[in-house]
């Protein structure tokens, strides 16, 4: 089984991926309703991401 | 002011709903081809397959039910039904060999969570397929 090393950024981007899939699938009832629910999603998750790096950046000092 | 309850739809029997959910449990995305969404299925068994490999060849561990103290006893029981919810994915990793000890490391924790989060999106998946066979659902 070959190993994979991903930094943060690169294990929580494709977190984001994965699941905005999902949910955008599973969620809405056409496709276009569920393009536009996956892209949200992943939208706000890397919004997250990037906000919550930031915020333990400042809280570091 | 309306005093009746809403009435639900019976459910059609159980032949028609569970070979779907059975099938959705054991492949990801399967209960969606089987029931000829084959657009969604494919989509949905790319990412649970995926997700699950990634945790995999991040070196992620799967959980063992553990009794304990109440924390103890819920991450990890949670955590295990979590990984047996990727189904056939789960199986042929543990008769493989392939699951991993648990080993400190913000790669392999990050392993573990995909691991988890892999099954508890083929869950969704799964309620996704009841909802379709049951009708509720296009």
């Amino acid at each position: 089984m070959p190993k994979m090393n991903l930094s943060h950024f690169e294990a929580a981007f494709l977190f984001s991926l994965f699941t905005s899939v999902v949910l955008g699938v599973v969620t809405k009832r056409n496709d276009r309703d569920r393009l536009h629910y996956g892209v949200y999603t992943f939208i706000c998750f890397l919004i997250a991401l990037f906000g919550l790096g930031w915020l333990m950046y400042f809280g570091h000092g | 002011m309306a005093t009746e309850k809403e009435q639900k739809p019976e459910l059609p029997p159980v032949s028609e709903w569970a070979p779907a959910l059975a099938l959705s449990w054991l492949v990801p995305g399967g209960g969606h081809l089987l029931l000829k969404r084959t657009g969604r299925g494919l989509l949905l068994m790319a990412s649970v397959t995926s997700m699950f490999l990634c945790g995999l060849m991040m070196r992620g561990a799967m959980f063992q039910p553990q009794s304990g103290d109440f924390l103890t006893t819920l991450i990890n029981t949670g955590g295990f039904i979590g990984d047996l919810a990727s189904g056939i994915l789960y199986l042929m990793t543990v008769w493989l060999g392939y699951n991993q000890p648990d080993v400190a490391g913000a790669v392999h924790d990050y392993g573990t969570k995909f691991l988890v989060t892999a099954g508890l999106l083929n869950i969704l998946a799964m309620v996704d397929a009841f909802e379709i066979a049951v009708r509720r659902k296009d």
